[in-house]
């Protein structure tokens, strides 16, 4: 059976989005672009120390795109919460579609500009924390 | 929700004259017009009396209409089978950047096989230059496909003027053959004159979904004496240009839709239509600040809207809109399978993060005031809540 193009939690996430804005004293930000979609995000990192690890402790997100993107940068957001950074780099589509279910197979590319946005904002911290 | 549909260009509702005239054929007089007896030969008569509303709707002869399973099929017959009829081994054919996937794609293909391609570019206006046409013609150009009227940015292309230009092209320098000229007039339809002789055309395409008909139903005019082959083998139908037992409801249902689009209330209907178009142009562009609109305002089709907002994405606004009952299209590159933005905004000079936020609203017979103060109630929060979600700042 055809799947609809928008399933209602996708609908509600991207309407809904919880983990929409920015992080005003954000310990790092990532920001990226699809050049060939022309999807654009920004993704803000909180990061605090757990049991002597680092781990995200916040994460908001800023996105122009369509409404899968938006409801992907949200998910990642939650997903990615008390999670080290080894482990939040592991969320994926799968990972996300797991969550929330089906999305169609040509939007996995918006996964994967959230997943680079996250790596980014990591990359953005560590740079910054090391001096 | 009440819903509010603005995109006819997408396609539009049968209209109860055709769905009635259809329905005949779907059950009582259901017989394959190829038989001799008596079910057979109402079908054979209704397909006539089609054919006919359709010649005098182009000025033609009844002689001159193939029916096909849609107007992509008709582009395709228009492009493939005259380059199958012709003797020139390496044929070139003259088309344009903002043509129909349907042309566009035909020309690809070919292209591949050998054969010689220009693609016209057009100016920011979104309208073909003649001079470029002129540039182009070659020795061994044998056909031209211009689109009549864009379906993305409803601007409408100078087709008698080409077919004018091709006419003269043809009495002076040494050619390898005659040039033909196809227009797709699928959009224009509705709203303009599709008169082949005043357009000087030799191929002209149609379709009935677009024009209150039912899907799954196409023509193609085929001037007397053009040279054409078939791309679809089988029983001979259709003077052997498609075969297949034909459509009957389909081709009565596109008759009849063809004989209402000439009823004069339809005149006062798209007076209607241009007034609500000319309304939702002016207002958006004041309302919306980041906002542009796409294409020419004078050299367009009386129902389209297409307008371009910055910081807000084509299919986030298009399923926001849909949330709040409001059904439009987007050029956007995310509705795409391609992932590619819009070929026509890119070829009008667009950036890709302009063309990424289009919004095409296209307006219909059904139309009301109720649907335009609609928009203007609803786009500007759904335009405020995207360039919020994107930290978009005017």
């Amino acid at each position: 059976m055809e799947q609809p193009y928008y399933t209602k939690k996708i609908l509600e996430r991207f309407i809904h989005p919880r983990n929409l804005g920015k992080i005003k004293d954000a310990d790092g930000i990532g920001d990226t672009q699809n050049l060939r979609c022309g999807d654009l995000m920004n993704l803000y990192i909180k990061v605090a120390k757990q049991d002597g690890r680092e781990i995200i402790k916040d994460a908001k997100f800023e996105t122009i795109g369509c409404g899968h993107a938006i409801a992907i940068s949200d998910m990642i957001c939650d997903l990615v919460k008390g999670k080290t950074f080894e482990e939040a780099q592991k969320v994926g589509f799968e990972t996300i579609v797991k969550e929330i279910g089906p999305i169609p197979p040509v939007k996995m590319h918006c996964a994967k500009l959230a997943q680079a946005a996250l790596k980014a904002a990591i990359d953005d911290y560590l740079k910054k924390s090391k001096k | 929700m009440p819903k509010t549909y603005l995109d006819y260009a997408a396609t539009t509702p049968c209209d109860p004259k055709v769905t009635r005239a259809m329905s005949v054929f779907l059950k009582k007089d259901f017989g394959n017009p190829s038989s001799i007896h008596n079910f057979g030969q109402k079908a054979s008569m209704a397909i006539g009396g089609a054919r006919q509303s359709v010649a005098e709707f182009l000025g033609c002869e009844s002689e001159e209409i193939v029916f096909t399973g849609s107007a992509t099929e008709a582009d395709n017959l228009a492009i493939f089978g005259t380059v199958k009829a012709s003797k020139i081994t390496k044929p070139h054919i003259i088309t344009s950047q903002i043509e129909h996937p349907a042309v566009l794609e035909s020309c690809r293909e070919l292209e591949k096989q050998g054969a010689e391609i220009t693609y016209l570019p057009v100016n920011k206006d979104g309208v073909v230059e003649i001079a470029e046409l002129k540039k182009a013609l070659r020795p061994n150009t044998l056909l031209v496909s211009i689109i009549y009227a864009n379906n993305e940015v409803g601007t409408i292309q100078p087709i008698a003027e080409i077919g004018e230009l091709i006419g003269h092209a043809m009495s002076s320098g040494h050619r390898m053959s005659k040039i033909y000229f196809h227009t797709d007039a699928v959009q224009a339809a509705n709203f303009l004159d599709c008169d082949v002789k005043k357009l000087g055309v030799d191929l002209l395409t149609l379709s009935a979904h677009k024009i209150y008909g039912p899907k799954g139903i196409g023509a193609l005019y085929v001037k007397k004496g053009t040279p054409i082959a078939p791309v679809i083998y089988g029983g001979g139908h259709e003077r052997g240009l498609r075969s297949g037992t034909e459509n009957v409801a389909g081709i009565v249902g596109l008759g009849q839709a063809i004989k209402e689009i000439q009823n004069p209330k339809l005149k006062i209907q798209n007076i209607k239509i241009r007034q609500f178009r000319d309304k939702l142009i002016k207002t958006i562009l004041k309302i919306i600040p980041g906002s542009r609109l796409n294409g020419s305002l004078t050299q367009r089709l009386a129902n389209n809207v297409n307008i371009s907002f910055d910081g807000a994405e084509g299919e986030a606004i298009i399923v926001m809109l849909d949330q709040k009952g409001i059904a439009a299209s987007t050029g956007s590159a995310c509705s795409s399978g391609s992932l590619e933005p819009s070929h026509v905004l890119l070829a009008m000079g667009l950036s890709e993060e302009q063309a990424h936020g289009s919004l095409r609203l296209t307006l219909g017979k059904l139309t009301t005031q109720q649907d335009i103060e609609k928009v203007f109630k609803v786009l500007p929060t759904v335009i405020q809540r995207l360039r919020k979600i994107s930290g978009y700042h005017s």
